[in-house]
């Protein structure tokens, strides 16, 4: 580059501002800048700056419109008090016994179909394409499905049950909640699933063969290798298992349109609260009660993982 | 150990065999049996099983009637070109930022893939509130643009996947190019980018088929549905009180899965990947 700038006659002792921008270090601050400005951008502006006003809109009493001033904590209070909000917190424990479920099957799955099996390719796709499908469609075959008299009920009824015995699947207070969980699980399985199996892949195909010389069982390979070996992913997808049950809303959204017959989950209760009853304020104060137990059970999860495979994780991650 | 096979492990091969088919048969039925409902005429979904094959297979009406009623050709024109825009914003974004990420020692390195952490941890839907606020305030609600600019968004998961991909790309191609008198930028266009192109791939689909999905953000921001009609906007006009018509609807249901069927037959591996990679990173 000196020799394209010698022929510009300047200044003894003073850089061009070519020259100036052409430095590796100036060069390599102008990329940063350029490259990363947009994205964080996008980050402060839809992640941090509304999260920001979320904590602060929780302690107002407030509608999209209109400010009616600071209650302090009265919204977290109330979201405590008030039953219909409480209540949901007991919905989203049915969606947390069915991401325990999901994760070990998908888990189970995971492990013999990365043994050599037949037809491994289409196993692994007829469980994980509902993964890819359109929640709103999903919601309409699900409908359609529970339906009294309908698909269900008619398999059902081929293996010796009696239309009369069955419940409304989607009414039936009692039933209702686990018939909406199994959509969700339905439809996340197989994701599980497919993420496992990566994790499994990648481990070390002799670990097998010196664990067999050993005398080690189908099971001891599971405990001892797979498990292991798997443990960023399986913390990863328990985390992400509590998170998807608290904030769980395709399908009581879809399905029970809005949660109806007591199939409300905290988010759909949430959305209800801003979008429908414009309490602006105590929706947020939701929000920021589901983001901090979301943060406190990532990190006990963590910590949790951390002890349980201390011993193991070491020569396994590589 | 025998090589020989006991009666032990044939009764778990057995039952190994017996659950996958179990597991693959409840993953399909629910599908299996739209299928066969929207073959069906009115009075035949009526009077048969649910889960008895339709007569006539060429009975094409219930697709017709839903492709002409819906609007489903302009849910998918529109769900198209958000998706287009959006992969191509965010994608590009996310490269971007990724090479920034892995080329680069500088003060705030750290810091700004802590930030993009702590984002993936608070639920993205918890925010909706606030942001549909912001969103009221910038005039960005029913309009096209504002929609666009929400699902571009930077993704963790895309900025993780192209993050681990850039790992693997050796730095000595970096360091050559500098050397033959190639720019930063002349690197990341040039040289990295056509590099790339397996991983941007995999974010492609990723994001394409979340935003081919998307419903939530869809039906709070653009509220003018006969203007902005989406894939999913316009299947759930069917969701109505009114007595549903399933053969209809399963037809329709069909309709919106088709596109997204053939993209994963034919990019399998490519999504099976990208979900690892994205996965084990986080």
């Amino acid at each position: 580059m000196s020799v394209i700038n010698s022929a510009v006659p300047t200044p003894q002792g003073k850089r061009t501002f070519r020259e100036w921008l052409l430095q590796p270090k100036v060069q390599k601050w102008l990329l940063i800048i350029t490259f990363s400005i947009l994205p964080l951008t996008l980050l402060v502006m839809f992640t941090f700056y509304p999260f920001g006003k979320m904590v602060e809109f929780s302690f107002y009493n407030m509608s999209y419109t209109k400010v009616r001033g600071f209650v302090g904590f009265k919204n977290y209070l109330d979201v405590f008090k008030k039953d219909e909000l409480f209540a949901t917190f007991s919905v989203s424990f049915y969606y947390m016994v069915g991401a325990v479920l999901q994760i070990a099957i998908a888990l189970y799955f995971a492990t013999i179909l990365s043994f050599k099996t037949k037809g491994t390719a289409f196993y692994k796709g007829a469980m994980f394409f509902p993964f890819l499908i359109n929640g709103i469609a999903i919601g309409f075959i699900f409908k359609f499905f529970y339906t009294r008299g309908y698909v269900l009920d008619t398999v059902l009824q081929a293996v010796g049950f009696e239309l009369e015995n069955l419940p409304y699947w989607l009414r039936d207070k009692s039933i209702n909640n686990w018939s909406l969980v199994f959509t969700s699980l339905w439809k996340y399985m197989g994701q599980n699933m497919v993420l496992f199996s990566g994790a499994i892949m990648s481990v070390d195909p002799t670990l097998y063969e010196a664990a067999a010389i050993d005398g080690a069982n189908k099971w001891h390979q599971f405990r001892y290798i797979i498990l292991p070996s798997i443990s960023t992913v399986l913390t990863l997808n328990v985390i992400m298992s509590i998170t998807g049950s608290l904030s769980a809303f395709e399908p009581p959204y879809v399905i029970t349109s809005m949660g109806g017959n007591g199939t409300a989950t905290y988010f759909i209760q949430m959305h209800q609260t801003a979008h429908v009853q414009h309490k602006v304020g105590l929706a947020c104060a939701m929000a920021v009660i589901l983001t901090l137990i979301i943060v406190i059970a990532t990190g006990i999860q963590k910590l949790a993982f951390k002890y349980t495979f201390r011993n193991a994780t070491t020569e396994s991650k590589g | 150990m025998g090589v020989e096979r006991t009666f032990k492990d044939y009764v778990i091969k057995f039952f190994k065999h017996i659950t996958l088919i179990f597991a693959s048969a409840v993953c399909l039925l629910p599908l299996v049996s739209c299928v066969f409902a929207a073959f069906k005429t009115a009075e035949e979904f009526s009077v048969t099983s649910k889960i008895t094959p339709p007569q006539d297979w060429t009975h094409f009406d219930n697709f017709i009637s839903f492709w002409n009623d819906s609007g489903i050709l302009q849910g998918f024109l529109t769900s198209v070109s958000v998706m287009i825009i959006t992969i191509c914003i965010s994608v590009m974004m996310g490269s971007m930022l990724a090479y920034v990420l892995d080329r680069f020692t500088f003060p705030g390195n750290g810091l700004i893939r802590g930030a993009f952490l702590l984002a993936s941890l608070v639920p993205g839907l918890a925010m909706q509130v606030t942001i549909y606020k912001m969103m009221v305030n910038m005039n960005l609600v029913d309009t096209m643009h504002g929609y666009i600019i929400l699902m571009a968004g930077t993704d963790v998961i895309s900025i993780y996947i192209l993050l681990q991909y850039f790992e693997n790309l050796p730095r000595a191609l970096d360091e050559s190019a500098i050397i033959e008198g190639c720019t930063y930028y002349g690197v990341f266009f040039k040289i990295l980018m056509p590099l790339l192109r397996p991983a941007m791939v995999t974010c492609m689909i990723l994001k394409g088929v979340g935003i081919y999905n998307e419903y939530y953000n869809a039906n709070l921001y653009l509220q003018s549905k006969a203007k902005f009609k989406t894939v999913s906007t316009a299947l759930y006009t069917y969701m109505g009180p009114t007595k549903s018509q399933y053969e209809i609807i399963s037809a329709g249901v069909l309709i919106c899965i088709l596109p997204i069927l053939i993209i994963f037959l034919l990019f399998q591996k490519q999504i099976y990947n990208g979900m690892t990679n994205g996965a084990v990173k986080g």
